[in-house]
C-alpha cells in the first residue's frame, strides 16, 4: 500500500518536473534570454592584495592611519561609520590624547541636547561616543544625496563580495561611457544604445548594475595629506581606505588569526595523541 | 584506565606482547622491551597524555566563555566620565550619573568647610576628615556617590530646596540618615560616610571621574 | 539490553555502591557508553559521525546560551547587539564565528550520517524508529537553522523570512491566515524575531530529548555494521569503551581540526555578504539565498515551473508554487517512509551492486546537482539541471528503490562479521 502510493507520488512529481523541464527547453529556444548590458559589460574585481590578506596577514597599522585620514576629510562628509567608537582607534597605535583629539576635532558633533532648554543640540565627541553620523537620519541623508542613500562604511567590506579588493576596484573603476569598450572590444553605446547613464548617476562598470549614484569621490591626487609623508596619488587613496574598511569591518582579525594558530597547533598536537591512543588499543583487534 | 586493563591485559597474551610493542614504539622508544608491565605503562602514558591534553583543551575553551560575561568594552569605556564644574556656585550642587549610580558634586561655601573642620573627628562612626574626602588645593569641591551607605537609597541635599538634615549636608529620607557637609554620617543607622569615588581635576574646571 | 556477553557493571568503591543503589546512573553510563555496551567490531569512520553530530549539538548549545547573554532580539537592536558582539564582548567574535559555523559543521555531519545510514540500511528492520527519530531531529535541526539565521536580522535573515513564511499562503483557503499567526504580523517584524529567539532558544533541548530516544532506540538492538550482518557472538563485538571511545576521540581531533581551521580562517566563507546589510524591508537583495545546507531543497522548491492542471482547459488544479511547497517539504518527509519501500532483506550497500549504483551514479549525483543550482539565480541551465535532478531524486525514493529492492540479486553475504574481519568463522557456541 505505501509502495503504491509512492509510485504514484513518485510519477506526479517528476512527470511535473519532466514536463517542466521541457517546458523550460521550448521556452529556451522559442523566447531565448536576451543578453544584458551588465552581463556584457560588467568589470570582475581587480586582483589587488592587501597586508591583511591570508592567514597569516596582519593590518599595517600605518596604511590604517592613512586609511582614517581618508574616510575623515573624504568620504565621513556622506558615510556614516556608526558602529566604530572614537576610542576602537586606538588600535590603530593612537595614544590616549592623540583619540581624545580625533573625538574632540571630528568635523561632525555628537547630538544631545541643550542642559538648559532641552533644545536639541550637539557637543564635541568624546572617546566613548560611536562617530556620529553625518546626517540626522535616513530622509536628510537622502535629502542631500539625490534620493540616494549613502551606505554606512562600518561592515562595507564584509558586506560586498569581494570585500577590500571590490571597494579598492569600485573607487578607481570611474569611467566615461561615451566610446568604452569592454575587452572584446564591443562598444557598450553602440550594443545597448538605450543603456546610457541616467543623469545624477555615475558609469561605473564595477558596480553590479553599472551607475552609480556616488560621483568619483577620489578624482584626483592630493585630496589629503599624508602625515607620514606618503604621496596621496588616487591609487593609494583607495588602497588606504579598503584596508582601514576592512579594519572598520573586522577589528579583532589578527587576534581571530593568531587565535585560530594556537587552536589548530594544539589540536595537531591532540589528535596525533589521540590517534595514537586508538591504534594503541585497538593494535591486538583485527577490524 | 583500570577498564583498559581490564580488556586488554586479561586477554590473550601471546598476540598482545607481539603488536603492542609496533604501535607502541612511535610513542615513547624504539627499545624492543616486551614484557607485559611495561607495555602496559606505555599504553597508559599515551592515554594518560590524551586526556590531559584534552582536558587543557577543556579549560582553554572555557576561559572565553567565562570571560565573556565580564564588562565588556563598551561598558569599560564608560568607567571613567569627564565633568565640568565650572557652573557650579558655591554653596550648590548637582546631581549626575557615572557607571549608572548617582554622583553629588557639591561646590562648599567657606562657612561649610569651616563647620566640617570644626567637628571632633574621633566622635565620627566612621572618622574622617574634609580633607581626607576631598583633593588638596581643592577643598570646596565635595564629590561624593549619591548612594546612602545604609540601604542605598539617593539622599536629599543636592538640588536646591531639597531638605538638608541637621547637619546641613544630606538627608536619606528612606530610614533617617543625616550627613554633615563633609557628607559624613552623624545621625541614623547609615554605617559608612557617603563614598568618595576616585576623581581627579584635569584642569581647574574639569574633573574626571573614575 | 544488551547482548548476554556485555561486562557487567560492578561498583567498587563505598560511594559508588552507595550512589548505584539510589540513582543508577553511573550504571546507564556504563551500560551506554561504556565497557558494558558491545559494538560491532568492524565499524568504519563513518560511524563517528554520530558522536560527532552530538558534540556539534553541545557546541551550539553552548556559544548559543553565551550569546544569548548579549543578543537584543528588537528589530531596531538586533543588528547592533551581534556587532557589539563581534566587536566589544570579550571573545564575542569567537563565540559568534564558533556559532555561526558550528550550525554549518552540525548539519555537514548530519548529512554524512544521514548518507551512512542510507547506504548501509540502517533504517532497515529492527531500526526503523531509530531512523524516524532521526528524520524528526534533521526536521527539527532545519526549524532551529533557519530561525536563528533570521535573528542577526540583516537582509538575508528578513528576506528568507520573508520567503520561507511566503510558503504558507501558497497552501489554499488557510494559508494566508496561517502565515499571519505563525508571523504575527503581516511581514516579519518585531513579533515574528521575539517568537523566533524564544523558539529558537528551546528547540535545541527538544531536540536533545529526541537525540535521547533515537540513542536508546539504537541501544535496543546494537549498532549495525558495515556488513549489515547482524551480531552473532562475541567475537564480533568489543566494549564500546575503551575502543570507540578512544576511536571517536580521534575522530572528534579531526572533526575539530577542521572547524576551527574554518571558524577561525575563514569564517565568512560559508555565509552570505548582504547579511552584513541591515534588514530593509523596503528593498529586496538581487538574489535571496537561503545558508548552504538548505539549497538542494531550495532547488527542488524552484524546479516546479508548470501548473498542474486539465491540459487545453486553463483549469488549474495544483499552481506550480503550491506544488513546489509541496514537493520540498515532500521530499523530506519520504525519508519517514524509506523503510517501507526499501524491503531488501540485505542491509549494506556492498553486497547490493544494483542499489550501489543508482546510489552513486544517481542519488548523490543529484544531490549535489541540487545543491549548487539551488544557489544560482533562476537563468535557464540551472532551471533545467535542477529539474532534471529533482525529478531523479523523487524517482529514486519512490519509484527506483522499491523496484531494485524486489529484483535485485544481492551478493553473498558473510556468516558473521567475525569471519568478514578475520577471514576465520565464528568459534562454536560457548
Amino acid at each position: 500500500m505505501v509502495r503504491l502510493i509512492a509510485f504514484l507520488v513518485g510519477l506526479f512529481f517528476s512527470g511535473m518536473l519532466l514536463l517542466g523541464l521541457g517546458d523550460t527547453v521550448v521556452s529556451a529556444i522559442k523566447e531565448p534570454a536576451l543578453p544584458t548590458v551588465e552581463a556584457g559589460f560588467h568589470e570582475e574585481t581587480l586582483p589587488v592584495t592587501f597586508a591583511h590578506d591570508g592567514p597569516l596577514g596582519k593590518f599595517d597599522r600605518g596604511q590604517l592611519q592613512r586609511g582614517l585620514k581618508v574616510y575623515s576629510e573624504v568620504c565621513a562628509a556622506c558615510h556614516s561609520m556608526k558602529l566604530v567608537a572614537f576610542r576602537d582607534f586606538a588600535a590603530l597605535g593612537y595614544s590616549e590624547d592623540q583619540v581624545k583629539a580625533l573625538a574632540k576635532g571630528w568635523k561632525t558633533e555628537v547630538p544631545s541636547i541643550n542642559p538648559e532648554t532641552g533644545e536639541p543640540a550637539t557637543r564635541p565627541g568624546i572617546p566613548a561616543d560611536k562617530i556620529p553620523s553625518p546626517f540626522a537620519n535616513e530622509t536628510a541623508a537622502r535629502a542631500a544625496n539625490n534620493n540616494a542613500l549613502p551606505p554606512d562604511l562600518s561592515l562595507i567590506t564584509k558586506a560586498r563580495e569581494g570585500g577590500p579588493a571590490y571597494v579598492y576596484s569600485l573607487l578607481l573603476g570611474y569611467r566615461d561611457q561615451a566610446g568604452y569598450k569592454n575587452e572584446e572590444g564591443k562598444e557598450l553605446l553602440k550594443e545597448f544604445p538605450d543603456a546610457a547613464t541616467p543623469t545624477g548617476l555615475h558609469f561605473n562598470p564595477w558596480f553590479a548594475n553599472l551607475n552609480i549614484a556616488m560621483a568619483n569621490p577620489i578624482a584626483s591626487d592630493d585630496l589629503v595629506t599624508y602625515d607620514d609623508g606618503t604621496k596621496a596619488t588616487r591609487a593609494q587613496m583607495a588602497k588606504d581606505v579598503s584596508a582601514f574598511l576592512t579594519w572598520t569591518a573586522e577589528p579583532k582579525m589578527e587576534n581571530r588569526k593568531s587565535a585560530g594558530w594556537a587552536a589548530l597547533g594544539f589540536l595537531l598536537i591532540f589528535t596525533i595523541l589521540a590517534f595514537m591512543s586508538y591504534r594503541t588499543i585497538w593494535a591486538d583487534k583485527k577490524h | 584506565m583500570s577498564t583498559v586493563k581490564k580488556t586488554n591485559g586479561a586477554g590473550k597474551k601471546p598476540a598482545k606482547a607481539a603488536s603492542k610493542v609496533k604501535p607502541a614504539a612511535p610513542v615513547v622508544s624504539a627499545a624492543q622491551d616486551t614484557t607485559e608491565g611495561e607495555g602496559v605503562r606505555r599504553r597508559d602514558f599515551i592515554h594518560i597524555a590524551t586526556v590531559s591534553f584534552a582536558g587543557v583543551g577543556a579549560a582553554a575553551v572555557a576561559m572565553p566563555l567565562v570571560s565573556q560575561m565580564s564588562a565588556s568594552a563598551d561598558v569599560l569605556a564608560q568607567a571613567s566620565v569627564e565633568f565640568d564644574v565650572a557652573a557650579i556656585e558655591p554653596g550648590q550642587a548637582i546631581k549626575t550619573s557615572w557607571r549608572k549610580q548617582p554622583v553629588f558634586i557639591r561646590n562648599l561655601t567657606p562657612a561649610e568647610i569651616e563647620a566640617a573642620n570644626k567637628v571632633d573627628v574621633g566622635s565620627l562612626r566612621d572618622p574622617q576628615t574634609l580633607a581626607d574626602r576631598t583633593k588638596p588645593g581643592k577643598e570646596n569641591w565635595l564629590i561624593t556617590l549619591g548612594v546612602c551607605t545604609h540601604l542605598g537609597c539617593v539622599p536629599l541635599g543636592a538640588a536646591s530646596g531639597e531638605v538638608k538634615g541637621e547637619f546641613g549636608g544630606y538627608f536619606c529620607p528612606c530610614h533617617g540618615s543625616h550627613y554633615d557637609t563633609a557628607a559624613r554620617i552623624r545621625k541614623g543607622p547609615a554605617p559608612l560616610n557617603l563614598n568618595v569615588p576616585e576623581y581627579a581635576f584635569l584642569s581647574d574646571t574639569v574633573v574626571k571621574i573614575g | 539490553m544488551s547482548f548476554p556477553w556485555a561486562q557487567e557493571y560492578k561498583p567498587q568503591g563505598t560511594v559508588s555502591k552507595w550512589v548505584d543503589e539510589r540513582l543508577p546512573l553511573p550504571r546507564l553510563v556504563y551500560n551506554a557508553v561504556g565497557a558494558g555496551y558491545p559494538v560491532p567490531r568492524n565499524l568504519n569512520y563513518f560511524w563517528n559521525f554520530g558522536v560527532l553530530a552530538g558534540v556539534a549539538l553541545v557546541i551550539q548549545i553552548v556559544t548559543g546560551i553565551v550569546l544569548a547573554m548579549h543578543y537584543y532580539a528588537s528589530v531596531d537592536g538586533a543588528f547592533n547587539s551581534v556587532e557589539h558582539i563581534m566587536r566589544d564582548v570579550n571573545a564575542g567574535w569567537f563565540l559568534r564565528y564558533a556559532h555561526m559555523n558550528g550550525a554549518s559543521f552540525f548539519f555537514i555531519v548530519v548529512y554524512i550520517h544521514i548518507f551512512r545510514g542510507l547506504f548501509y540500511g540502517s533504517y532497515k528492520a529492527p531500526r526503523e524508529m531509530i531512523w524516524l527519530l532521526g528524520v524528526t531531529i534533521f526536521l527539527l535541526m532545519m526549524a532551529t537553522a533557519f530561525m536563528g539565521y533570521v535573528l542577526p536580522w540583516g537582509q538575508m535573515s528578513f528576506w528568507g523570512a520573508q520567503v520561507i513564511t511566503g510558503f504558507f499562503s501558497a497552501i489554499p483557503l488557510v494559508g494566508e491566515p496561517l502565515r499571519q499567526l505563525l508571523l504575527g504580523g503581516f511581514a516579519p517584524d518585531q513579533a515574528a524575531l521575539n517568537r523566533f529567539f524564544s523558539l529558537h532558544y528551546l528547540m535545541p533541548f527538544v531536540i536533545a530529548g529526541v537525540i535521547i530516544l533515537h540513542v536508546w532506540a539504537l541501544h535496543i538492538p546494537g549498532s549495525s555494521n558495515p556488513t549489515g550482518v547482524s551480531v552473532k557472538g562475541e567475537q564480533d563485538t568489543v566494549p564500546f569503551h575503551p575502543y570507540y571511545t578512544a576511536k571517536d576521540g580521534f575522530g572528534l581531533g579531526i572533526f575539530l581540526i577542521l572547524f576551527v581551521a574554518v571558524t577561525f580562517f575563514a569564517p565568512n566563507m560559508l555565509g552570505h555578504p548582504d547579511n552584513y546589510i541591515p534588514a530593509n524591508p523596503l528593498s529586496t537583495p538581487a538574489h535571496i539565498v537561503p545558508e548552504w545546507y538548505f539549497l538542494p531543497f531550495y532547488a527542488i522548491l524552484k524546479a516546479f515551473t508548470v501548473d498542474f492542471g486539465i491540459p487545453f482547459t486553463g483549469i488549474i488544479i495544483i499552481p506550480a508554487k503550491l506544488m513546489g511547497v509541496l514537493a520540498m517539504f515532500g521530499s523530506i518527509l519520504l525519508l519517514f517512509f524509506l523503510p517501507w519501500l526499501d524491503t531488501s532483506p540485505v542491509r549494506s550497500g556492498h553486497y547490493r551492486p544494483l542499489f550501489r549504483k543508482f546510489f552513486w551514479y544517481g542519488l548523490i549525483p543529484s544531490l549535489v546537482v541540487l545543491t549548487y543550482c539551488g544557489g544560482k539565480p533562476p537563468y535557464t541551465q540551472w532551471v533545467v539541471l535542477s529539474q532534471i535532478a529533482a525529478a531523479y531524486y523523487f524517482a529514486h525514493f519512490l519509484i527506483i528503490l522499491p523496484i531494485v529492492s524486489r529484483i535485485e540479486r544481492p551478493l553473498a553475504l558473510p556468516n558473521s562479521i567475525t569471519e568478514a574481519v578475520t577471514g576465520k568463522p565464528l568459534p562454536a557456541a560457548a
